[in-house]
């Protein structure tokens, strides 16, 4: 995307889907959006759900990684990275190839399935 | 002897050989890792002391290598969410920030096409090991700029093997001229604040003019603005030789 400023994720932000789903790949002349941050502040970080404007579709997915600089220690990615996910938690996708940072498996419970189809951590 | 004519050859003498004294050539390259250098200010040195008797015995314990930014490095942190519990990131080091026990150095690998930054702290009891996979100084501080650069000068294959080097030899500096994306860049870096030498600026002479608008050659003669380090380093780095040693 080719906003220039830092940030985590809100309302409105360009994100990138990092699966291999359909919705995610194909192309489109706008960008996926932003449109509501499932948190008590409106901002979103990795492990936060979103809710994504695509295709003229809503639909949920989880951030798996931002361009805003987080605790050490934690990766920071250049790009704003999300995974496309169902209402129940599964994945839409079959694989992520981008690296997934590692605190995501401390949430094993709900996201064991979008870490089930990861490839690379970091 | 006598030549091939049959004429006896003038004497030669035979070739002295040359000494060289390995002992007193070698001059004793001093490395102060620069997080040691207290920042200048009011504080009590005391405080410093403290943290430098703090840093040294870590050091005693775990061995943090020489290097500099510019370098190829893999680290080994514990981490309770990975397999096997530890996490390898192989990176070159574009900055290296902080002073006294939060000194930290950010790491820049480009993953899948995915350009991955970590900032570790240097004095953490989380990291295992740091490595020094590549020896090599660049001519910048601060390589920031790599993440506007094409991503093929950020990329670096996690299995690197370490590139092996002489010791008592200088430190090479990479005089690489690094190749950037089209413009917007996240800072202006043709700008004489960021004062950067490693990138080729393609770039025609009119904006190269205009950015030299914002330079500000009367901040070099500011006197409030020095800061002169060689004393303190000195008595520095005599404390710490002298606690690394014993």
């Amino acid at each position: 995307s080719i906003t220039g400023a830092c940030g985590a994720i809100q309302k409105l932000t360009r994100v990138r889907v990092v699966d291999n789903s359909s919705l995610g790949n194909t192309p489109y002349h706008r960008p996926p959006k932003c449109i509501h941050v499932y948190n008590k502040t409106g901002v979103g970080k990795v492990g936060d759900t979103i809710l994504l404007a695509i295709k003229g579709e809503k639909k949920k997915a989880l951030i798996v990684g931002h361009k805003m600089p987080g605790p050490t220690m934690t990766p920071r990615f250049d790009s704003n990275n999300v995974v496309l996910i169902e209402d129940n938690g599964n994945p839409i996708g079959t694989r992520i190839k981008t690296p997934i940072p590692y605190i995501l498996r401390q949430r094993e419970g709900e996201f064991s399935k979008v870490l089930a189809i990861a490839r690379n951590f970091v | 002897r006598i030549n091939s004519d049959g004429k006896p050859a003038k004497f030669q003498p035979p070739p002295k050989p040359v000494i060289i004294d390995k002992q007193k050539q070698r001059e004793e390259r001093r490395f102060l890792s620069p997080e040691f250098i207290p920042p200048r200010g009011r504080t009590d040195p005391l405080k410093f002391y403290i943290e430098r008797k703090d840093m040294i015995q870590r050091r005693k314990v775990f061995n943090i290598p020489e290097f500099y930014v510019g370098h190829i490095l893999a680290v080994t942190t514990a981490d309770p969410y990975a397999n096997e519990k530890t996490n390898r990131f192989v990176g070159i080091c574009i900055q290296r920030g902080g002073k006294g026990l939060g000194a930290t150095f950010v790491l820049r690998n480009v993953i899948e096409d995915q350009g991955v930054e970590i900032c570790y702290e240097l004095y953490s009891p989380r990291i295992q090991a740091i490595e020094v996979l590549k020896l090599e100084k660049r001519l910048d501080d601060n390589l920031m700029y790599l993440r506007d650069a094409l991503p093929e000068y950020s990329t670096f294959d996690m299995n690197m093997k370490p590139v092996s080097r002489l010791e008592h030899e200088e430190i090479p500096v990479n005089k690489l001229q690094v190749r950037m994306k089209p413009k917007p860049w996240s800072k202006r870096w043709e700008r004489p604040k960021y004062n950067v030498k490693g990138i080729k600026f393609e770039l025609p002479e009119k904006k190269m003019k205009e950015a030299q608008k914002w330079s500000r050659p009367w901040l070099e003669f500011d006197m409030l603005r020095e800061y002169d380090t060689s004393k303190i380093e000195e008595k520095i780095w005599k404390e710490v030789s002298e606690e690394l040693k014993k």
